[in-house]
């Protein structure tokens, strides 16, 4: 599913790597738990491995196809088809309705549309959002409520890579373990694999694997010594 | 694409309040760019249209545009006046079909006072040669039993509420010295004109022979002391008129007017001038060229503010909108359809706040018109917009297009730079 190797990045204007990882392979279907402090290059990791963005050495596959071998375009065609991307917190667009933010993947990817066809409102059941939430303005929901929306669209269309960015960190610890399960359930039944990043070691134990990123980044070792 | 451009109207639409001033502001300076240009080409049509059928305007020499405005458009003041002998002369020239001499100077109300000829309403032609005609009654006779007659223009006539038979006094120059009244010869309405959107329809018509009678028992603009004479005693004097403003030329034909106006220019009785009513109005659109540049170029000016206005907003916006962006990247949204997103916005907003100009001014012209009309003589007409107006509105809409891009290529540098993690 995910494979890269001999990654190094820099952000633009920075003169040392802030990201150098020598290997990182991801199997399909499964879970994977990233857990690293803040500044560890959490966000840069998940923006090269959602192709948004390119290494500076190295390369990055998803299901085989090299980000970088890919042009700007194709490869946001390639990300609304084959990623699902969940944010830490302010996932939605605050203008549109419950229901079209979960099928606003399925308006950049004819793929996703496909697949999804009438299974947005299963989706949404799934994930406990009943149908008198579909029609509000996604401005209007709890914290809660607004990251499993952002969960049914991360997973509308059966992406092959979900990605989830500390999705937990704005909720307490109830909401929190049943947001997971909820994810790795959901994930398992639409065949996606499943990137989870966190700084909340409590939550390793849910996932298949657990890598720790202050280990697998080279670049990080002296901060985290 | 069309995915893009949905998310964009919901963006929009989320925004409306500060979006909708900024079109207003828009639609404003709309309102002044194709205002100015219509108020700029109906006067002209309007000026154009004032005097036709006319080949030679005469008067005392001095400025051409200055006996033009007089003689035909009762502006400014008055030049020398030319002798009656002169003129009588003039009329036996081989080439001149018809002479009507013009006096003007005295007013009813506010309204110019034009003493003349019946031959006036026979000869005097505007726009497209149309002659004037009566809505009611008829000219004055130009005898001496109807010496104290009276022909209104339409707008003298609706204005001040005068119908057939009415009574109405003459004040001497324009009305801003109290006390000088002709009151002692009033005169009754015999005629109403028909309209003709010419400043003919703010004009009362008089005989010349009564501009004399009324000013027997006066000099240099004030009654003569113990000289009074009445109405009835003004009849037996000698009312032929020693002296007149101007006057009108017809040609039989048109080929002679050069040699006429030459004849005219070395003219040695006095010294006389002839214009040609299109070369003076010529002359009169390059005097007024300029201010009308001006006034196109501030109005071009303030579109440009609206324009700068909402590239401003909209990138003000742009920062609390990195989340928004963020998201949509994460989606699957490329940076292009950021660009496009953001360039729509200002572009729609442009074009409806162009749109709203459009319908705003409509509005004004239909409200302002009666009120232009009646006070400046002017018709403005509410029409498709001309070729000049086209061109403005699409110059308006070219430049909020290229302003749009520069939200729009912020928002797609910024997409570029920021993938999915915002940095504010």
């Amino acid at each position: 599913m995910i494979d890269a190797a001999g990654l190094r990045y820099r952000w633009p204007g920075s003169r040392e790597d802030c990201l150098v990882i020598d290997s990182l392979h991801v199997d399909a279907g499964r879970s994977v738990f990233l857990h690293g402090p803040s500044g560890s290059g959490k966000s840069t990791l998940l923006g090269l491995l959602a192709g948004v963005l390119l290494p500076r050495t190295g390369h990055v596959r998803l299901l085989g196809r090299d980000w970088a071998a890919l042009s700007g375009a194709r490869r946001d065609a390639f990300r609304a088809d084959h990623v699902g991307y969940i944010f830490q917190q302010f996932n939605l667009l605050p203008y549109l309705s419950v229901l079209d933010n979960v099928l606003l993947p399925c308006r950049f990817s004819a793929l996703r549309q496909r697949r999804a066809e009438a299974g947005a409102e299963a989706l949404l059941e799934r994930v406990g959002l009943g149908a008198a939430l579909w029609p509000r303005p996604a401005s209007r929901l709890s914290v809660g409520q607004q990251q499993r929306v952002a969960a049914a669209r991360a997973l509308i269309g059966q992406p092959e890579l979900v990605i989830a960015d500390e999705p937990t960190s704005a909720l307490d610890a109830a909401l929190r373990d049943s947001f997971v399960a909820l994810l790795l359930q959901q994930c398992r039944a639409a065949g996606s694999t499943l990137v989870f990043v966190s700084h909340d070691e409590r939550l390793a134990a849910h996932f298949d694997t657990t890598l720790a990123l202050a280990q697998i980044n080279r670049a990080a070792l002296p901060e985290a010594a | 694409m069309k995915a893009v451009l949905a998310v964009a109207l919901r963006s929009a639409w989320s925004r409306r309040g500060t979006l909708a001033l900024v079109g207003l502001s828009v639609a404003l300076s709309t309102v002044l760019l194709l205002g100015v240009e219509r108020l700029r080409s109906d006067v002209r049509e309007n000026f154009a249209q004032s005097v036709s059928g006319t080949d030679l305007i005469v008067g005392a020499r001095g400025g051409a545009l200055q006996l033009l405005l007089y003689a035909v458009f009762r502006v400014g003041g008055a030049t020398n006046n030319l002798r009656m002998e002169s003129l009588e002369e003039i009329a036996k020239h081989r080439a001149v079909a018809w002479m009507v001499p013009l006096s003007l100077g005295d007013s009813h109300r506010g309204f110019p006072v034009l003493a003349t000829t019946p031959g006036y309403f026979e000869h005097f032609r505007f726009g497209d040669k149309q002659p004037l005609w009566l809505a009611q009654g008829r000219p004055f006779s130009g005898d001496l039993p109807g010496l104290y007659e009276v022909a209104l223009g339409a707008e003298v006539a609706q204005r001040l509420g005068y119908r057939l038979g009415d009574k109405l006094t003459l004040s001497h120059g324009g009305g801003e010295m109290p006390g000088a009244e002709h009151a002692d010869k009033p005169f009754h309405v015999v005629g109403i004109l028909q309209r003709s959107g010419t400043p003919v329809d703010r004009t009362l018509h008089i005989s010349l022979q009564a501009m004399q009678a009324i000013h027997l028992d006066w000099a240099a603009g004030v009654p003569l002391p113990g000289q009074k004479l009445s109405a009835e005693q003004a009849r037996a004097a000698d009312l032929q008129p020693k002296q007149v403003t101007a006057a009108l030329i017809g040609l039989k034909n048109r080929a002679a007017v050069f040699a006429v106006q030459r004849a005219l220019a070395e003219f040695e009785a006095e010294p006389l001038m002839a214009v040609l009513p299109g070369v003076a109005l010529d002359e009169l659109w390059d005097v007024v060229g300029a201010g009308e540049r001006a006034l196109l170029a501030m109005s071009a000016l303030v579109a440009v503010v609206s324009l700068a206005g909402l590239v401003a907003v909209v990138l003000a916006g742009l920062n609390e909108r990195r989340r928004e962006l963020a998201v949509l990247r994460a989606v699957g949204a490329s940076p292009r359809h950021v660009l496009l997103m953001l360039a729509a916005e200002g572009t729609g907003v442009t074009l409806l706040g162009v749109l709203l100009g459009v319908l705003l001014l409509a509005a004004v012209i239909v409200a302002l018109a009666p009120w232009l009309q009646s006070n400046y003589g002017i018709t403005l007409t509410l029409s498709a917009p001309s070729a000049a107006q086209w061109g403005l509105l699409g110059a308006v809409i070219a430049a909020g297009l290229l302003a749009s891009l520069v939200p729009g290529w912020r928002a797609y540098r910024l997409s570029l730079a920021d993938g999915l993690s915002p940095r504010s």
